[in-house]
């Protein structure tokens, strides 16, 4: 199997990859992190989940991840969870900084016991594909934090995997890189039909990115909204500069303002 | 008033590619530093043995009370033999008392990562034996421990293991935890993450703790050698200062105090070469930032 041999089907026709089934998160001591999480992720769903700080979005990933267990509620993967059914981006590159880049992509593999020969036009596909090809035998410190979040997505879809989780992962680097970054994600969206639940604190970024956007709110965290985002792919700056991404951009944030102020709207 | 002469255009200046006198200046400080780090230091260490050579001389201080530093280098010539042949027995119990001591704190600490357990009940004994001065401990373990060269090692290897341990089970427990998620998501097991995550992590740490054990089994072993004394079969350097004490031969004294230095010396060299070689690819402590 290659990265890219998935076929973006269209809506509708899309079997579903993940459910989740009303789940709760109660941590020690009682606080309510995530209340009610219902949720069906689909084949090649651009997921964004959307909202402040404290409103358990980068819980709900934990979960999903598999890093920690709902309190209450079950997430249930269609037909079985495999061992390269997921990769993950976190907001920190969080490489090996005693590998070079492609012994980083290497990883999936590794733990699995396959040498690096027998997978290494994989990697290198992979890291193509995020144009890093050139710099497989660097080391992750001669890279700029834009290449180090390539390199770190190259290694959460080396091994194809039926669904990618990024929490927040282009929230530290500048405007420029970050748009860049933006745009080469959807082309490689397009390119691999990947799956993506996509956590952001940025309206701008999830109505950019997203089919679906879900719009959360703190104390409890729990999804207040979805909104869908009918544009379809590949987008690009166009679509960044219409009318119909600022009309949803305002919807959205108007949604999110609600959630900021609970006490005026009631 | 003149313009200043940064906005020269470069053709309309000297040669070179230096167009700043600032730069310039700065340039020149770098180039003596960079000598200087050198020269300063060996210079003022000629400078210290001339003047030691002088006092002794201009005071006419006779050998059984100070000698010369050419005294001391002809005397190390002389008894070259018996010196090197006590310098052997003291490397071999210190590089055997490290090597023991690079095992057993590597042990321990991976063990004490994997099990609170054997943390909670070993870490006081490391504590313990750690916190008790060696020569206070020294003469009993020459009661105990019949052989003598066993106990000469577990001396030292009191001394050099508890670094090495507590480093490396600091390295150990400081790998990002993000990584540590990522080998959740990927369900590597204990000895992946061990092996893949934890031991890199723990390498600067632990080749820290190795140059400070280096030098502490050298210490361990003279010290125990002291205490151990000039009874039985003893025949390395800390011996030999003992036995030319008695013979108040300072000169040989002399000549071993300058052994047991160099060598310390030679393996604070090594492990720290080590170290920059087994991290210069990665580790921003052995990185020059240009």
């Amino acid at each position: 199997m290659t990265v890219h041999d998935r076929a973006v089907l269209p809506l509708g026709a899309r079997r579903p990859v993940l459910r989740i089934n009303e789940v709760d998160k109660t941590f020690n001591g009682g606080v309510v992190a995530l209340r009610r999480l219902s949720l069906t992720v689909n084949e090649g769903d651009f997921i964004s989940l959307l909202g402040p700080s404290g409103c358990g979005k980068s819980t709900a990933l934990r979960l999903i991840a598999g890093l920690m267990r709902p309190t209450v509620g079950r997430i249930v993967w269609e037909g079985g969870q495999g061992s390269d059914d997921l990769g993950v981006v976190f907001q920190e590159p969080t490489l090996m900084p005693w590998n070079t880049v492609a012994k980083n992509v290497w990883l999936p593999f590794r733990l699995r016991g396959q040498s690096f020969a027998s997978v290494k036009d994989r990697i290198m596909e992979a890291l193509a594909l995020v144009g890093l090809e050139k710099f497989a035998d660097s080391y992750p410190r001669e890279l700029s934090g834009g290449m180090k979040m390539r390199v770190s997505i190259a290694r959460a879809l080396v091994t194809n995997p039926r669904l990618i989780l990024m929490d927040e992962p282009f929230a530290a680097l500048d405007e420029i890189t970050r748009q860049k970054l933006n745009d080469d994600l959807l082309s490689l969206k397009a390119r691999t039909g990947a799956t993506v639940i996509f956590v952001t604190h940025s309206v701008f970024e999830s109505v950019f990115l997203s089919d679906r956007i879900l719009v959360m709110a703190a104390r409890p965290g729990r999804i207040i909204k979805e909104i869908e985002v009918d544009a379809g792919y590949p987008r690009g700056i166009d679509w960044r500069t219409s009318p119909e991404y600022a009309a949803v951009a305002r919807a959205t944030s108007e949604t999110l303002t609600s959630t900021l102020a609970p006490d005026e709207v009631h | 008033m003149s313009v200043t002469h940064n906005t020269t255009p470069r053709d309309q200046q000297g040669s070179g590619p230096i167009f700043d006198e600032e730069e310039e200046r700065y340039a020149r400080a770098q180039r003596i530093e960079a000598i200087a780090r050198w020269v300063v230091p060996i210079v003022v260490l000629a400078l210290s043995i001339w003047l030691w050579d002088r006092v002794v001389v201009w005071n006419e201080i006779p050998h059984y009370v100070l000698p010369g530093p050419g005294l001391v280098l002809s005397t190390l010539y002389e008894d070259r033999v018996t010196l090197f042949a006590s310098l052997l027995v003291t490397l071999q119990i210190t590089f055997m008392a490290l090597a023991v001591a690079i095992i057993g704190g590597v042990g321990l600490a991976v063990l004490f990562t994997q099990s609170k357990f054997a943390e909670m009940s070993f870490s006081p004994f490391a504590v313990i034996l750690q916190v008790t001065p060696i020569v206070s401990i020294a003469p009993l373990i020459f009661i105990y421990v019949e052989n003598r060269l066993v106990g000469l090692l577990l001396c030292a290897w009191i001394v050099a293991f508890f670094p090495i341990l507590a480093n490396t089970t600091l390295g150990l427990k400081s790998a990002d935890h993000n990584l540590r998620d990522l080998m959740n998501i990927y369900k590597a097991s204990r000895w992946q993450r061990l092996r893949f995550l934890q031991l890199p992590s723990a390498l600067p740490y632990f080749l820290g703790g190795l140059r400070i054990a280096g030098g502490l089994a050298l210490i361990g072993a003279v010290v125990a050698e002291y205490v151990a004394g000039t009874g039985g079969i003893g025949s390395g350097l800390a011996f030999r200062i003992l036995e030319a004490g008695y013979r108040l031969n300072i000169p040989r004294m002399f000549a071993a105090l300058l052994l047991i230095a160099l060598t310390g010396i030679v393996i604070f060299a090594t492990t720290s070469l080590i170290s920059h070689f087994a991290l210069r690819k990665w580790h921003e402590s052995a990185i020059k930032r240009e």
